[in-house]
């Protein structure tokens, strides 16, 4: 295999592997990494801000899906 | 062998098995839903990188930052486990427990016969961080108890019977995790790499969890009823109960 195509190769997996069917579950999940080191760096335990992303951005996903099978 | 060493011994075998049960977890569950060669030969590479650093660091191993790497594999793991969530609620609402041979469409699975390098990098990043987080326990018991690192031994010891102990488990046990049908097994694993990717990522970040490692079964409940909840909702749309169906 060239080297050009086992970088396209490579690049391609890991396109795959983090943004697959739907983006916005991986900007979702960067988002809430994000607030909770904001919430962090003010002095707050956010724990419960990333699983309740994650719980929001699942039934975005899946509203989103199921819409466009309609 | 002191109360001491014992009480080293114990308290590692513990703490290194509630870790390599969260090891062999993925690399069964990625092994029965993707390819069993490819998951194990990932398994195979992060226990090969392991051995190397751990070789490499020896008992400097606990003064490298673990945060970064829990940060970047805990993300990289939620981000895929939830597009398996989904996709196993989906299919799960659609066919409920359809037989493992059922057409999976756009399952984006491997060739025949190629690797699986989805399954290879999700067992490799698993093992590595699990293993790391073995030594360190082993490490970190092994050096703060007992006069300059004496219990050390007894922490190896207690280590390494935890890993071989569920290692073995998990050999057992995945002839019948191959058996449950191939939908209900992609929600199940998404289910534990969204769960164990949230409590990596956080505890990367620095974040406090209320109850520690136990969190864990808190996050996964969260996850399971959500998983419950969904599948509720969609069945009802794929059977024409909802208004909008």
């Amino acid at each position: 295999m060239r080297p050009f195509s086992w970088l396209a190769a490579f690049a391609l997996f890991w396109w795959d592997f983090i943004i697959g069917d739907d983006w916005r579950m991986a900007a979702a999940v960067i988002a809430g990494l994000g607030l909770t080191a904001l919430a962090l760096h003010w002095g707050l335990q956010a724990w419960w801000l990333l699983p309740a992303v994650v719980v929001v951005a699942i039934a975005f996903h899946l509203w989103r899906v199921s819409g466009a099978r309609r | 062998m002191s109360g001491a060493a014992a009480y080293v011994l114990l308290t590692t075998f513990l703490a290194s098995a509630v870790e390599a049960v969260e090891m062999v977890t993925i690399v069964v569950g990625v092994g029965a839903t993707r390819s069993w060669r490819s998951s194990l030969s990932g398994a195979a590479a992060g226990f090969g990188v392991l051995i190397l650093l751990v070789a490499a660091a020896g008992a400097g191993l606990s003064r490298v930052p673990i945060g970064g790497l829990r940060l970047v594999v805990g993300a990289l793991l939620l981000i895929f486990g939830l597009q398996w969530f989904t996709k196993g609620v989906r299919r799960v609402a659609a066919r409920g427990f359809a037989g493992m041979h059922a057409p999976d469409e756009g399952d984006g699975g491997p060739q025949e016969g190629g690797m699986d390098w989805t399954a290879f990098v999700l067992s490799f990043k698993g093992v590595l961080l699990e293993g790391l987080e073995v030594a360190f326990i082993v490490v970190t018991f092994g050096l703060s108890s007992g006069a300059h690192g004496s219990e050390l031994p007894y922490a190896v010891i207690g280590g390494a019977a935890a890993v071989v102990l569920i290692v073995g488990a998990g050999l057992a046990v995945h002839r019948i995790v191959s058996r449950i049908p191939r939908s209900v097994l992609q929600l199940v694993v998404g289910v534990m790499l969204t769960t164990f990717g949230t409590f990596w990522s956080l505890e990367g970040l620095g974040v406090q969890w209320p109850a520690g490692d136990a969190s864990i079964v808190g996050l996964l409940l969260l996850y399971v009823a959500t998983a419950a909840v969904f599948i509720g909702l969609e069945r009802r749309r794929v059977l024409g109960l909802a208004p909008n169906a």
